[in-house]
């Protein structure tokens, strides 16, 4: 070898292409070890706020905590049936008022605005409205709702702010996933001299329906936690109350409560509703996660 | 052989029209322009579609082949800016009409896809979905007239035991067999197909070419093509296109052996496109 190249000129070349492969290596390795720490430094955090979770929630897990209602401070017993109930309540309406409405707006979007403009100038409207601080939305409802229109404070306007953020999740879901069906699917199904909102409604539908129920189920996980929307709207409760017309306990709201009071059976209570609330969004993401993986299934 | 030479003289009156003189025809263009947003993609096209023949559409990518035939079932019109101008005859009537009705249109002229799309639904469901929508019938007629479909299709002896399973199982040739045996399920007089094999295996192409042979027994055909020898193995009567114009027509036979013009020449001889 040495003696067919001429080592003068062959030399160099080899050296640099060495020394930059060496290079890239160490480079490779500092942001290999980089990226490892920083999502090291994440899942830490991760793990830390669950375990305290599990750890602070577990002492006050009962079968108390789903039978008995709110307790005055420092009274032994009691648990959190009352505020369970409303927000279950509360998301219920959330849900079945944004639900709808978000379905037909994404579909008036997705499927009839065309090249129009108003089309665009909806779907900027509804990011802002996506992006918006809870506590705005719970504000408007407040104002419009529950001062001027003499609503007061109720279950139902507790529903109706949450609902103001399922709406914007469920309108882009539904846009998204309705324009994710081939266009192909469009032609064929109108092909056959079928009306277009029937296409719509039995075809397309069917082909984005995963994708529809998983946005509804996240919206679900999210307004289960929130807790600003409810605090002008539903109030609170300390009793149990099964009106929708009167204010109304929710977990979030009574954590919020609980939490910040120096009473150790409320800390206690409030632990136990984070643990369950974290338990049910937990639930609700794997349910969507195993909705999209079954839908991912069945197309390959 | 009298209407061959009659072809050959036919450019003055109009390519289109000649060739498929010896068979009334079901669909006929006259003077039809079309536009994507201020773009000419067809120009001044005449072309009678001959009743239960098969009539291929070829010429390169780009020609209006596949525009041509989106304007015989109007499909076009779901997309906003597209236009098409001139007159298309179904049976005495101007299809471009604005009056005549589009559902009426697309139950009588039926359309294939370049690509296989199952609707996600079952195999059963995927026919009589379509059937339900024009006809009210009992679920022994539906099923019938379900396994009618596939049978035309040639599809049945491969899914009569699966009817219930998801439509998505399907291999690609299935599903395009499906697709076909969808728009025929309706009993529409014309079939479009568009490229209905370009997505397919040889196998699954031989069993599509089989089955347009069989089916324009019952159907008016027009299926646009890349592949000429496929348009000359199952084709009437072929019409070449090129850059939104109908450059020439006529019997197949007579357009791949002798044709008239030279750019038709250089295309089939593979010199261009």
């Amino acid at each position: 070898m040495t003696a067919v190249t001429p080592p003068a000129a062959a030399k160099p070349v080899v050296d640099v292409a060495e020394r930059l492969y060496r290079r890239r290596t160490l480079v490779n390795r500092i942001a290999l070890v980089m990226s490892c720490m920083a999502a090291l430094f994440g899942l830490v955090f991760l793990t830390w706020i669950l375990w305290t979770t599990i750890a602070k929630g577990m002492a006050g897990i009962n079968w108390a905590l789903f039978t008995q209602i709110t307790p005055p401070p420092m009274d032994a017993g009691g648990g959190l049936a009352n505020a369970l109930f409303g927000s279950l309540i509360m998301c219920l309406l959330a849900i079945l008022i944004g639900t709808p409405l978000g379905i037909a707006a994404g579909t008036w979007l997705a499927e009839y605005s065309g090249a129009r403009k108003i089309g665009t100038v909806i779907r900027f409207v509804n990011d802002i409205l996506l992006s918006a601080p809870s506590i705005v939305l719970g504000l408007f409802v407040y104002t419009l709702f529950v001062a001027q229109m003499g609503g007061g404070f109720s279950a139902f306007a507790g529903g109706l702010a949450l609902a103001f953020i399922v709406l914007p999740v469920v309108v882009r879901t539904t846009d998204e996933m309705l324009r994710l069906v081939p266009s192909q699917m469009r032609e064929a199904a109108l092909s056959l001299g079928i009306p277009q909102w029937k296409v719509i409604v039995q075809v397309l539908y069917r082909g984005a329906s995963a994708g529809i129920v998983t946005g509804v189920i996240l919206a679900l996980a999210r307004i289960s936690g929130e807790t600003a929307p409810l605090l002008f709207t539903a109030f609170g409760n300390q009793y149990w109350s099964t009106d929708i017309g009167a204010p109304m306990a929710s977990v979030p709201v009574v954590m919020y409560q609980f939490a910040g009071s120096p009473y150790e059976n409320w800390q206690t209570l409030a632990w136990a509703g984070a643990l369950v609330l974290t338990t049910f969004v937990l639930l609700l993401s794997l349910a969507a996660r195993a909705i999209i993986l079954r839908n991912k299934i069945s197309h390959d | 052989m009298t209407d061959l030479t009659f072809a050959m003289s036919a450019p003055t009156v109009g390519a289109g029209r000649a060739a498929a003189a010896n068979t009334p025809p079901k669909m006929s263009a006259r003077k039809l322009d079309f536009y994507y947003d201020g773009f000419q993609a067809l120009k001044n096209v005449d072309l009678d579609i001959a009743d239960k023949r098969v009539t291929a559409l070829i010429g390169p990518s780009g020609c209006g082949k596949s525009t041509l035939l989106r304007v015989f079932n109007r499909i076009y019109s779901i997309y906003p800016k597209l236009e098409a101008r001139g007159e298309v005859m179904l049976d005495g009537e101007n299809i471009l009409d604005p009056k005549y009705p589009l559902n009426r249109l697309r139950s009588k002229v039926g359309m294939v896809f370049q690509k296989p799309v199952p609707f996600p639904m079952s195999i059963h469901e995927n026919i009589a979905y379509a059937i339900r929508h024009f006809e009210k019938l009992s679920k022994a007629d539906l099923d019938g007239r379900v396994e009618l479909a596939l049978r035309k299709a040639a599809l049945w002896d491969e899914v009569k035991d699966k009817l219930k399973q998801s439509a998505l199982g399907l291999s690609g040739g299935q599903q395009q067999r499906l697709c076909i045996a969808r728009a025929v399920a309706l009993k529409p007089s014309v079939l479009l197909l568009d490229e209905p094999t370009s997505a397919l295996d040889p196998i699954a192409t031989g069993k599509i070419e089989q089955l347009v042979a069989e089916l324009k027994e019952h159907f008016t055909i027009a299926i646009v093509t890349h592949n000429m020898q496929q348009a000359a193995r199952c084709s009437d009567y072929t019409a070449f296109m090129y850059l939104g114009e109908l450059v020439e027509f006529g019997e197949t036979g007579t357009l791949f052996t002798k044709p008239v013009k030279q750019q038709t020449e250089d295309y089939i001889t593979g010199r261009f496109g």
